[in-house]
């Protein structure tokens, strides 16, 4: 058999061996290994890892520069949601005021959760209608609507109406995916680099849509509450420390402008609700410029005072605002 | 008989076996010297290529891969019959087991298609480490070996106890009695590191050639030919082994390692077949989602994934961790263990803590500072404990006590022994003295202990010495680690 296999295949031989053939192959095999050695110094760490480059982000100050002729603070009453945002709004000054040409506007309603409007845990379509809609008017290029939602985002964008109020307004829900968060230094006492949905950083504008709901922990869910829904990662733990999370929250982000619906009231069982008997109704939209002074007006509609709410007076502290909301330039006005 | 170039490979395959199991000998707290333990995992190129595919770095040690790497590119694969402790076992055990008539010998010699595998599961493995995921460690054969031996055959001499010692053992066992088949089944069919060297063999300028002219045909070469390379026919240097039995076993002076003479037969080039290594790129692009978007400790953290000290993120360790077990024989205690499926598929033979077993020492790092590859990192014992200029000191997990099953809690009897082992200061574990009425009516003055989760580190000795046998009443859960930023519970 090796016979046979010898006359098939064994004599085929090397051409000669010439100096020019020898030094092309020397030249080659040391040229490799010339490459693996000077590949190996090039990667050569003393650290395991290739240190990736984090940089960590900072929230943008998105305010207007402020306005003393005007007021800080325009609460509408009536019963047409839209109508009582352009009223509001208008005593501030307008859309155009916070909202220029070409900008792109990201809007911040509370969509926590897969509820329907009528149940007052979410911010009303209306008024994210309405916001989109005023905004597209003063010129916004693009108007973004976002939330870290905490059921399905899908499905709370859906059943809020929402989602529809926002396309039918011209507007567009981006809703962030787990590659949508970018590190953020939060610069809080208590929240330091937290991963922020990166539409708030690709924003010219933002702002604020709250809704006024009660909550177990900290009693309410107001205006600076509302800023929990721009974090993602494990924010649950932000509870053990609630009231000094909130604080940096609303110290991190400085909306150019927060519209609070409170056309429904969320009185208990909140933050999540889910019983209309739950709910009263407001009648009540408040923009204003100034979150503390804010949340402390909204506490009227929960019963409660600013000393059952501790994270006002330590925003107050922080420089944040004021709680005592009468002090300021509040207008009042009805509407339809 | 004469001691000839065979003599000098044995003698080379002995000193580097001997130097293997000497490693593995002083691998262990009470003969710890400062040995380079990890040297034959550091220069094995595969560990370091993978490595470098998942890591971007070519860490420390690993860059002594390159005195096995680049010598191969010029004199073929010699690491495979003169260094590798599993080829050289292999090759004993094979010869042992072999005692065929020569005829049936040849014939075993002789290259099969079957080899082209190790290829195929290099393309594999490689493509898996090119995106982020690190399984190099299941077949490479230093970290296969050496895990072999730590997990399974030291301690069945040793009388210590490893998670599923007994599957690694017997995976181990089936390889080496493969070369009762066919011998050097391992090697020939299996290896990618084999596979590797092979690749880079395929250049080199010394190898094995055969004199026509001289050559009768005769087929002796094929006795000792370890790798199956066809010494007799067109010599498939990819597959050489460079053990020089085929020049040995020739009567007629045909063979020679070294430069092409006038009359020297061609050799043949690396068969693969590029329809298969297509297939295999294809099944290693598929497989890396699939084993990706199988839940493991990666995606979704999990309480008895508890890492050692200085271990990196979960993601960064399983692009590191090569399985060796180097660490699991050092640790004093034994509480690292082996993983089988706790960290999911991917984090199979990785170490875990296992409490029960053992604890992590207060003042020990020694795992961090044998791991080839720095999964986990090696760290000071001032890091370890949080001495100046340490903030802090580094957490492994949190204690919980189960109050159902703590004596002092849940039967009115006096207890604390986790109290009395927790080595922070202050201690973790506090308690309360309270005078309970028992069901007899009679005071009892009991001390009920808390956990304290900043103060606790997570070395799990609490729940070695609590005296609950089975499922202690204080349990270590990973949550806590200071290693990852998503796994925790305090703000």
């Amino acid at each position: 058999m090796a016979t046979r296999r010898k006359a098939e295949r064994n004599d085929v031989i090397e051409p000669p061996l010439t100096r020019r053939v020898f030094l092309g192959r020397v030249l080659g095999v040391s040229g490799l290994a010339a490459g693996l050695a000077g590949g190996g110094y090039l990667v050569y760490s003393d650290r395991p890892m290739r240190q990736s480059l984090v940089e960590l982000k900072k929230f943008k100050d998105f305010r207007v520069a402020a306005d003393p002729l005007r007021p800080v603070m325009a609460v509408a009453r009536g019963a047409r949601t839209e109508a009582m945002a352009r009223e509001a709004v208008e005593k501030l000054g307008g859309m155009a005021r916070f909202v220029g040409r070409g900008d792109r506007v990201l809007l911040k309603p509370n969509v926590g959760w897969d509820r329907q409007p009528e149940q007052g845990a979410n911010t009303g379509p209306e008024l994210v209608g309405a916001v989109v809609k005023m905004c597209r008017e003063a010129g916004a290029k693009e108007v973004w609507v976002t939330d870290v939602s905490l059921n399905d985002p899908r499905r709370c964008f859906a059943r809020s109406g929402i989602g529809q109020a926002v396309e039918e307004a011209g507007g567009k829900v981006r809703l962030a995916g787990r590659e949508d968060f970018v590190e953020t230094d939060m610069g809080g006492e208590v929240l330091k680099a937290w991963p922020v949905a990166r539409f708030f950083h690709e924003a010219d504008k933002v702002i604020n849509l709250p809704i006024v709901k009660h909550h177990s922990l900290c009693a309410c869910t107001l205006a600076m509450k509302n800023w929990y829904g721009v974090i993602g990662g494990q924010r649950n733990r932000l509870h053990q420390s609630i009231h000094r999370s909130i604080v940096d929250l609303a110290a991190a982000v400085r909306p150019t402008l927060t519209v609070m619906d409170a056309t429904r009231i969320l009185k208990r069982n909140g933050p999540t609700g889910g019983n209309l008997e739950d709910v009263a109704v407001g009648e009540t939209v408040i923009a204003s410029l100034d979150e503390v002074a804010l949340d402390s007006f909204c506490l009227g509609f929960l019963d409660l005072t600013p000393d059952r709410v501790p994270f006002l007076a330590m925003a107050e502290a922080r420089g944040l605002g004021r709680v005592a909301w009468r002090e300021l330039n509040v207008v009042e006005s009805r509407v339809g | 008989m004469m001691f000839g170039l065979r003599g000098v490979r044995r003698v080379y395959g002995v000193f580097f076996f001997a130097l293997f199991v000497f490693f593995l000998l002083v691998t262990d707290f009470s003969h710890l010297q400062g040995y380079e333990v990890g040297l034959f995992l550091q220069w094995d190129p595969l560990t370091a290529l993978s490595a470098f595919f998942t890591s971007h770095t070519l860490y420390a040690g690993l860059v002594f891969s390159l005195v096995v790497l680049i010598p191969t590119l010029f004199m073929g694969r010699f690491f495979c019959s003169w260094i590798c402790p599993l080829g050289n076992l292999n090759q004993f055990l094979g010869h042992l087991f072999n005692r065929d008539r020569p005829s049936d010998e040849y014939e075993k010699n002789r290259y099969r298609p079957l080899y082209r595998i190790k290829y195929y599961l290099l393309i594999i493995l490689i493509i898996f480490a090119g995106f982020g995921v690190l399984q190099i460690g299941l077949l490479d054969p230093i970290a296969l070996v050496y895990r072999s031996w730590i997990v399974s055959i030291l301690p069945a001499l040793e009388h210590g106890v490893f998670h599923g010692g007994v599957l690694v053992g017997f995976l181990f066992a089936a390889l080496l009695l493969a070369n009762r088949f066919l011998p050097r089944f391992w090697c020939r069919t299996l290896c990618p590191l084999g596979a590797l060297l092979g690749f880079f063999s395929q250049w080199s300028l010394w190898r094995i050639r055969r004199d026509v002219d001289k050559c009768v045909g005769c087929g002796k070469c094929l006795y000792g030919c370890q790798g199956a390379a066809d010494p007799d026919g067109r010599v498939r240097h990819t597959e050489c082994f460079v053990c020089l039995n085929c020049i040995e076993s020739c009567g007629e002076g045909a063979l020679h390692y070294g430069l092409a003479r006038p009359r020297s037969s061609v050799g043949a080039p690396l068969d693969a077949g590029r329809r298969r290594v297509a297939e295999s790129i294809a099944v290693g692009l598929l497989a890396v989602p699939m084993l990706k978007g199988s839940v493991s400790a990666r995606s979704v953290a999990a309480a008895e994934v508890i890492r050692p000290p200085g271990s990196l993120p979960e993601v960064d360790f399983l692009a590191r961790c090569i399985k060796c077990g180097l660490c699991m024989r050092v640790c004093p205690t034994r509480v690292l263990q082996p993983a089988l499926l706790e960290a999911g598929l991917e984090g199979l033979w990785t170490p875990l803590l296992m409490n029960r077993i053992g604890y992590c020492e207060h003042h020990c790092v020694l795992c961090g500072q044998v791991c080839p590859t720095a999964a986990i990192r090696p760290i000071s014992i001032q890091e370890k404990v949080g001495v100046k200029p340490f903030p802090d000191p580094v957490r492994l997990g949190t204690a919980f006590f189960d109050r159902g099953r703590c004596l002092p809690w849940a039967m009115d009897v006096p207890c604390i022994v986790c109290e009395e082992v927790c080595p922070t200061t202050p201690k973790a574990i506090w308690y309360e003295t309270v005078e309970v009425m028992g069901r007899e009516k009679r005071k009892v003055a009991l001390k009920r202990p808390f956990v304290q989760p900043d103060l606790c580190i997570g070395c799990g000795i609490c729940e070695n010495k609590c005296p609950v046998s089975g499922l202690a009443a204080i349990r270590v859960s990973s949550v806590g680690e200071t290693r990852s930023r998503e796994n925790r519970m305090l703000l």
